[in-house]
Parts: structure tokens; C-alpha cells; sequence
């Protein structure tokens, strides 16, 4: 007891309780706001799963849609070519953004004089603020009208939302390679080139994988640029990409438009798909994203 | 400003005489045999003349003139900003990435100016080698830093061979033969700059430039580092960088001393004050700023 009235004497110091409270207050506030986004997050998830589980079986995942007019025996009906048609739209989106993404993000990471690179970086983070209803009308104008729809331009036109995000996340990965790994490749005699194939891209790959990810998973469940491009479709499972095939979100889309309560499940089944596949995607990427993070570190 | 060249002349003239047994005539050294090598048969390796270097408008170092010979060690040394670091950056071009960095006057190389414009930077590195003031390996295998630069050379024959040759060289092999496959970043790092001293040799420069390769290691590392740049002059040039007057003392034959001088605007500029001997720079300096410097009253 007279312990703590010594330390309170030693310890002697102004508006104490008041500095207290606000401390306590902020503290309060901000964890109530970070519990508050993991709610949302997990009301939004819990809502769909319900609605949706019921949609959930193997036919859905494996049948083509099928409408049951109320006739006869009821037709187990699915998604399979939506899930198809959304990985080959969003296959090509890979393809097409990933390779100039992870290049710009070289050429602004190391090879581009100081300024071009800033006025280039805001060149892309504008064009990452761009709607993607607008990405997918100018699709539409450039490529669609008077040829009609195809995957490869849903493709594109997610490409192209994608460009930006994989091209900072690389970016950003690159920066933090360190310098003396550069030099030290220089000072060997290797071309710049080489010494960003060799030294700078094997440090960063986990991180351009986990953005390219991320950005994949992003654009998985973008519909604005296929309802210009892939959205007049037929029901069964097509792979040519030089027709419009189904996708996800426009089968959700569609889906939620009917006055049948039947495709309103499978709508929410769809979703529930979709958040599946988007989630599981987020783990693997944060999982690549630790193992690189071991890597550089030298653990392996 | 003329003052750096000027006492360099005389001192190398001097000491190209002075250095040799008195019975050799020194015209005759360059014709003598490999025996001589130890005597001071001086090769001319590098000749700086009048090199300034500027970061955007700022001169990092103004008017530097002096040679560097072959097989020895030559140290810089100086205060911190002199430009010590600048200048070695310049014998291989490793500044070229710097954006606004320019540079006026001559660095010549065997007689080819390095700023040349049929002069490829790239090449002008595997020539003349570096090794950094905190040990960077590759974080690859040991095995994998050492035969890097071999690989980009395309020189890969007798890959395993070659490795293990530089890195006794490096007196590296001892320490790391039974683990070549584990990762260079494994390794301490006094190691870790054996490593990239290895990884330099490799590739068989002729000259090696360190700047300041010891400073982040500990006093036994750093000893190591020293043996080594002894045992390595017998075949390399070795330009080093140090703020350590002690460490340029023992192991380097030249030594040159950077300065700091405020221009008319007040701006810094690095400036060679005295470039000699070793001995002389340490024990009978012609500069009041050397002496000053090398007997602890300034920087």
C-alpha cells in the first residue's frame, strides 16, 4: 500500500484521468469498427449460404439449366456451363492481363526514368478507377457491334480490369526487392535484363502471383463487361471461345431477374459458388504470399 | 585546383626509383621477368585524369587525377562524404544507373576511356569486379551465387570446378564444401562476404573494387577480409574504399586521400588531396590535411 502511494508520487503527472479515457474511447472505437467489418462480412456470407445451400448439390455443379415448366418429372438443373464459361472468359483474362501487367510493372519498376514512371502509375490507377460498366461499353462499341459477342472479348474486357491491379501489386512487390541484389548482379557483368530475370523476378514471383490472384479473383464476379460481350448464350456447356458463353455472375443475374422462385435459389447457389471459389482463391494467394515471404527471408 | 595532380606526378616518379633495389635500371623492369613482380614494377591498370563526377548539378567529386597500378592494393580513404564510394562507383561504371549521375574528364583503362562510346558497360563489369559494403548474396544456394556470374558468361564447362576454385580463392571452400546447397544467406556474414568476394573471383576480373567491405562485419571477419585482399594482390588489382585508416594501413601498397572543399556557393565537392605510398601517406604526409587526418585531428 505505501508502495503504490510512492509510485503514484513518483509517477506524478497532469490530466492523467482525462488522457486515460480518451485513450480508452478511441481504443473502443476503433476495435468495435474492425469487429463491425468482419461482421458485414460474415452476415453477407451467412445470408447467401442460407438462401443458397438448398441450390447446393452435385447436379448443380455438373448440369446445364434446364427449365421445368411444372410437366412431367422436374429435370435436376445446374450451372455447369456458367462455371465452364467463367473459367474460360476469366482464363483469358489471365492470359491476356498477366503478361503486360507483370511487363509494365518491370518497365516502371526498372526501367523507366523517374517521371515517366509516376505519370505512368497514375495512368494506371485511373484506369483501375474506371467503372467496369464503362470498360464494358467500350468493348461493346469497339468490338461488338456488327461482330457480336464472344468469350474472348469478355475476356478482354476483364483483361483490361485486371491490367491495372496486377500491374501495382507486381510493382509494389518489385520495389521491395532491395537494390543490392540488383547491383550486385550488375556489378557481375549481367544486362539489365537478365538481372531482372534472374535476381529481381525470383524474389517477387510469390508476390505478383498473390496479387495476380487476387485480381483474378477480383474479376471472377465482374458482370457489367459480359453483359456487353458474353451474355446472349446458349444452356448447354460450350468451350469455343469465339462464341458467347455463360457466365457466373450474368447467371445470377438473369437468374435473380425471374419471377420463379425456383431460379432464385439456383441464383443464390451460384452466388454461393462464386464466394467459394473467390475465398478459396484469397487463401491460396495469402498462402503463396507467406511461402515467397519465407523464401526472401532464407528459410526454405 | 591543380594541386592534387601535381603532387601526384612527383610522388609516383619518385618512388618508381626510389622503390627498386638500386642495381636495376627501371627502364628495364617492364621487360623483366615475373620474378620481379615483387620488387615495385609499377603497370599502369587505371588513369584517372581531371574526373568529376556530378549527381544532378552537384559535384560529388571535382578534378580527380591519379593512377592505379596492377597487383596492389590501392586504398581511398576519407571523410565521410568525400565521395569516396562515387569515385569507386566510377572505375565500373556502376553509377551509369543513376539517372542524373554525369561525369567529365577520363577514366582510362588499359588506354580505352571507360566513358567511351564504344564502351559497353556490361562489359567494362566483368572486367573489373565489386564487392559491396554489406555482404549482398543472391538468396540462392552458395553453389548457385558462386557459378551466377559463369552461367550469364556462358561458361559452362567444367561449372563445379570452377566454383570450387573461386571459392578457395575466396578461402571460402573449407568453411561451406560440405553445404553448397544451402542457402548463401545461411551463412554469417563475414562469410556471407567471402561469398561474394568468391562470387566477384569467379568470373576472373581483373580487378576487384570493394567499397568499404568490411565495415558491417566484426573485428575477426573483418581481419579475414584483410588476409584475403593480401593473398588476392598476388593476381588482382584491388581498389578498396575505407573510413578505417588502420585497415588501409595494413593492407594497402597506395593509398589516396579524399577530401571535402565548399566551392564558391558553398556546395561540397569531394577533392584528391594526396595520393602515395602507403608509408608516406601515414608517416610523412606533404598535406596538412592528410597529416591532420591520418593522425586523428580531423574527420
Amino acid at each position: 500500500m505505501e508502495a503504490d502511494q510512492n509510485a503514484s508520487q513518483i509517477f506524478r503527472t497532469e490530466r492523467i484521468g482525462r488522457r486515460k479515457l480518451v485513450n480508452r474511447l478511441v481504443e473502443v472505437a476503433a476495435t468495435v469498427s474492425a469487429l463491425l467489418a468482419v461482421a458485414v462480412l460474415v452476415l453477407l456470407i451467412g445470408s447467401v449460404a442460407k438462401r443458397g445451400a438448398g441450390a447446393i448439390s452435385i447436379d448443380f455443379l455438373t448440369k446445364t439449366p434446364v427449365i421445368n415448366t411444372g410437366f412431367g418429372e422436374p429435370q435436376p438443373s445446374g450451372i455447369a456451363n456458367a462455371i465452364v464459361g467463367t473459367a474460360i472468359i476469366v482464363g483469358l483474362a489471365v492470359l491476356m492481363a498477366l503478361p503486360v501487367g507483370v511487363l509494365t510493372a518491370i518497365y516502371l519498376n526498372e526501367l523507366a526514368p523517374p517521371r515517366v514512371a509516376s505519370v505512368l502509375t497514375l495512368a494506371l490507377d485511373v484506369l483501375n478507377g474506371i467503372p467496369a460498366i464503362v470498360i464494358g461499353i467500350f468493348v461493346f462499341v469497339f468490338l461488338v457491334v456488327g461482330h457480336g459477342q464472344t468469350a474472348w472479348k469478355g475476356g478482354f474486357a476483364l483483361a483490361i480490369l485486371m491490367l491495372p491491379i496486377v500491374a501495382r501489386s507486381t510493382q509494389e512487390v518489385l520495389a521491395l526487392v532491395p537494390s543490392s541484389l540488383r547491383e550486385a548482379s550488375l556489378a557481375l557483368g549481367a544486362a539489365r535484363w537478365r538481372t531482372t530475370l534472374s535476381v529481381v523476378l525470383p524474389q517477387a514471383v510469390g508476390g505478383i502471383v498473390t496479387g495476380a490472384t487476387l485480381a483474378t479473383a477480383r474479376v471472377a464476379g465482374e458482370t457489367a463487361p459480359l453483359l456487353f460481350t458474353s451474355s446472349l448464350v446458349a444452356d448447354d456447356i460450350r468451350t469455343n471461345p469465339n462464341e458467347a458463353l455463360e457466365s457466373m455472375p450474368m447467371f445470377i443475374f438473369k437468374s435473380a431477374e425471374q419471377a420463379d422462385p425456383a431460379l432464385h435459389e439456383q441464383a443464390w447457389g451460384a452466388a454461393l459458388v462464386l464466394i467459394a471459389f473467390i475465398l478459396i482463391t484469397s487463401l491460396l494467394a495469402r498462402a503463396f504470399a507467406a511461402r515467397s515471404r519465407r523464401r526472401l527471408l532464407g528459410e526454405r | 585546383m591543380n594541386y592534387p595532380s601535381t603532387s601526384v606526378q612527383d610522388s609516383s616518379e619518385q618512388h618508381v626509383s626510389e622503390g627498386l633495389p638500386s642495381a636495376i635500371d627501371p627502364a628495364q623492369v617492364g621487360t623483366a621477368a615475373p620474378s620481379l613482380r615483387s620488387t615495385r614494377a609499377r603497370e599502369l591498370v587505371f588513369m584517372i585524369e581531371s574526373l568529376t563526377a556530378f549527381y544532378g548539378e552537384v559535384a560529388a567529386i571535382r578534378d580527380v587525377s591519379f593512377e592505379i597500378y596492377r597487383r596492389m592494393v590501392t586504398a581511398i580513404i576519407g571523410p565521410s562524404g568525400c565521395g569516396k564510394s562515387t569515385f569507386i562507383r566510377c572505375l565500373n561504371r556502376m553509377n551509369d544507373v543513376i539517372p542524373s549521375f554525369r561525369t567529365e574528364g577520363r577514366i582510362l583503362y588499359h588506354d580505352v576511356d571507360l566513358q567511351g562510346s564504344g564502351v559497353d558497360p556490361v562489359a567494362v563489369r566483368r572486367r573489373i569486379g565489386m564487392v559491396f559494403q554489406r555482404p549482398n548474396p543472391f538468396p540462392k544456394s552458395i553453389y548457385e551465387n558462386v557459378a551466377y556470374g559463369l552461367r550469364i558468361l556462358g561458361l559452362k564447362d567444367d561449372l563445379d570446378g570452377r566454383v570450387e576454385q573461386a571459392l578457395k580463392r575466396a578461402a571460402l571452400w573449407d568453411e561451406v564444401k560440405d553445404r553448397l546447397k544451402r542457402s548463401g544467406l545461411s551463412l554469417s556474414g563475414g562469410q556471407q562476404q567471402r561469398l561474394c568476394i568468391a562470387r566477384a573471383l569467379a568470373i576472373e576480373p581483373e580487378v576487384i573494387l570493394m567499397d568499404e567491405p568490411a565495415s558491417a562485419l566484426d573485428p575477426i571477419a573483418t581481419t579475414r577480409i584483410e588476409d584475403l585482399m593480401h593473398e588476392l594482390k598476388k593476381d588482382y588489382t584491388i581498389v578498396v574504399v575505407t573510413h578505417n585508416m588502420q585497415q588501409a594501413a595494413r593492407v594497402a601498397d597506395m593509398t589516396a586521400f579524399f577530401s571535402i572543399t565548399k566551392g564558391d556557393e558553398g556546395q561540397r565537392s569531394g577533392v584528391l588531396v594526396e595520393y602515395d605510398d602507403t608509408n608516406t601517406i601515414f608517416t610523412q604526409p606533404k598535406d596538412k590535411r592528410t597529416e591532420d587526418y591520418v593522425t586523428g585531428r580531423f574527420g
